[in-house]
């Protein structure tokens, strides 16, 4: 773009267009994969589009109509759902993830097998999750193997097995779980090295004012990794924003009983196949603006950190 | 050694004692484990079972149908298991090459190169760093339906050449590991600048590289929203897709027997090679991600 110019600056060499070429791939495949369908995905919003047998209504201009008819269906309950199975999930995982970061990262608590511990509780997150919750319908229905070891044990009657799927509190918490057994390794590990990024002189001052573990965790642990509180927080929110797998396998797309585990992707997946326009752009401009929103979040709390004007090191060392 | 021995007998000695706060944590962790591996074994169990016996209820030793219902998942028209393996592999593996080579070249490019838009760039990949693409998934649709590529495999690796996250991966590490002086070398040398790239820049980037490409495979591997949507023949689906389909068959006159194995089968790739890699992978979450 500017680089020709350069080049007459008696002699010096440019590399000015090798930067612009070599990020050229990158800016057109997202240009052409993520922003062109953006733009159309907006545009559509604004449009009476969709089929109707085995004919397509549209595209015809209808303005705000789609968000209207949006907020009219059960956009919202379907918003509280996603909301009430992230937190549900979330909760559970991020205490137990500071507990566990802060035992292993104890000095005092020698735990042993730390490595096997961390590679065990990693692990489900690597797992594909249409899989694992096809793996937890399986277990879990009526007539499998957690219902047969309840009755084995003598816990039910085997001819009255609990029907798990049928129960909203039932399909909700296994859901939680899930999600909760996939993320927690994962956050436990971000945790930890953020624990172990603190200076370990922070510690011993403590240790040395007489502070016990827990005043420790509380005054010196939490307030010093209050930074990637905030991005397992808001990543968190965009996952849970996203979550589809588990729960569109888990009731096959219903999010049955009484569509109480519908997420927003999963309404926004039945629009999409249904061939429903219109209503699928509205919903997704709305996810992109929460999105957009958290993707601040993360930006402004990464720049704290990674801004090269002030030097990483020097400035945490002149905090404590 | 014999010194050595004594060393370490000491040091647990003055520090260890067994507190009731490390019986409890060892007792939650336990737990936790347990929770992680149990499903895991009932699924290897029960895909060694048949399906009466899967019916009958639960037991803790494998039976002796493993390779019954390999057969039985192999011969099942309905289920093409391997060709869902294999359309996984393609889609993963091209998704791992594509989205390290691109995101790499796309780090460099903003690491080593002074010039004008060099910072609007660096600021819009990090504005964009944790964007969920299913956003566009309308205007994506509609856009892979103009350009004929509906129900094939291309639509889901070829959009993985902008990946922001490995991006920044690459970026980080190229901060703490690649000196410029290196590059400048190589330059006085007459070596050109992709030569420079391909030949000095990546051999350097191996570390950061083998941990993205491990990521995005399991990522790309366990896609399930975007490959639901894309393909609908038999013949084109990935495993993901192919075990939804499975969910939304009579799911009780299924084999039980086939339905374990083909879950086994879609996961036990990927717990294969954890197991193997799975001291890099574990250092690998946190390596470029957020610093403290």
């Amino acid at each position: 773009m500017s680089g020709k110019k350069i080049k007459s600056k008696g002699g010096a060499v440019s590399y000015a267009k090798w930067g612009y070429i070599f990020i050229l791939p990158f800016f057109l495949a997202f240009a052409i994969f993520q922003l062109v369908p953006l733009c159309s995905t907006i545009y559509y919003s604004f449009f009476e589009y969709y089929r109707s047998g085995l004919s397509i209504i549209g595209p015809n201009f209808v303005g705000l109509d789609n968000y209207k008819s949006l907020f009219e269906s059960d956009f919202l309950e379907y918003a509280g759902n996603t909301f009430v199975l992230w937190i549900a999930g979330f909760i559970p995982q991020i205490v137990v993830s500071l507990i566990l970061a802060a035992w292993f990262t104890d000095q005092r608590l020698r735990i042993k097998g730390k490595q096997f511990f961390k590679v065990v509780i990693y692990m489900p997150n690597l797992i594909m999750a249409s899989a694992f919750s096809m793996l937890f319908f399986a277990l879990f229905s009526d007539i499998g193997p957690v219902n047969g070891f309840l009755a084995t044990i003598g816990a039910i009657d085997p001819s009255h097995p609990i029907r798990f799927f049928s129960s909203i509190g039932w399909t909700r918490a296994l859901i939680a779980l899930m999600n909760f057994l996939m993320w927690f390794g994962n956050t436990t590990i971000l945790l930890m090295a953020a624990v172990m990024g603190i200076s370990p002189s922070l510690f011993e001052a403590a240790e040395l004012d007489g502070a016990n573990h827990r005043q420790i965790f509380f005054k010196v642990t939490l307030p010093n990794i209050r930074p990637i509180l905030v991005y397992v927080l808001i990543t968190s929110m965009i996952g849970g924003l996203q979550m589809f797998d588990v729960p569109q396998i888990l009731t096959n797309g219903s999010g049955n009983p009484n569509r109480s585990s519908m997420t927003l992707l999963m309404f926004l997946n039945s629009h999409l196949y249904s061939k429903n326009y219109g209503l699928a752009g509205a919903l997704s401009v709305i996810l992109f603006i929460v999105s957009a929103i958290l993707c601040l979040v993360v930006y402004f709390s990464l720049n704290k950190e990674d801004s090269p004007a002030n030097s990483k090191h020097s400035k945490k060392k002149a905090k404590h | 050694m014999k010194a050595n021995k004594n060393e370490n007998y000491n040091l647990p000695k003055e520090h260890v004692q067994v507190t009731p706060r490390l019986i409890i944590s060892y007792i939650v962790l336990a737990i936790l484990a347990f929770l992680c591996l149990f499903f895991f074994y009932i699924l290897i169990i029960n895909s060694t079972r048949n399906h009466v016996q899967i019916q009958q209820g639960f037991s803790f030793l494998p039976g002796k149908s493993f390779l019954k219902n390999f057969i039985n998942v192999k011969n099942d028209a309905n289920i093409p298991i391997f060709s869902g393996l294999k359309n996984s592999v393609i889609v993963s593996s091209c998704t791992a090459v594509l989205s390290c080579y691109f995101s790499a070249l796309t780090a460099y490019g903003l690491y080593a190169y002074d010039f004008k838009l060099k910072k609007p760039a660096f600021i819009f990949i990090l504005l964009i760093l944790v964007m969920p693409t299913q956003v566009s998934a309308l205007g994506f649709i509609q856009l892979i339906t103009k350009m004929n590529l509906m129900n094939t495999l291309y639509p889901l690796f070829i959009p993985s050449i902008a990946a922001p996250a490995v991006f920044y991966f690459m970026y980080s590490y190229m901060q703490s590991s690649l000196p410029m002086e290196l590059v400048e070398a190589a330059r006085i040398d007459g070596c050109g600048e992709f030569k420079t790239f391909n030949r000095i820049v990546l051999p350097i980037m191996k570390p950061a590289l083998a941990v993205q490409a491990i990521f995005t495979f399991v990522g790309s591997w366990n896609n399930f929203f975007m490959p639901a949507l894309v393909v609908s023949s038999n013949d084109k689906k990935t495993l993901p897709v192919l075990i939804a389909s499975l969910r939304s068959a009579d799911f009780l006159k299924f084999d039980m027997g086939k339905v374990y194995m083909l879950i086994m089968l879609s996961i036990i790739p990927i717990i294969v090679v954890y197991i193997l890699l799975s001291k890099y992978i574990v250092a690998g979450v946190t390596l470029g991600g957020v610093k403290e």
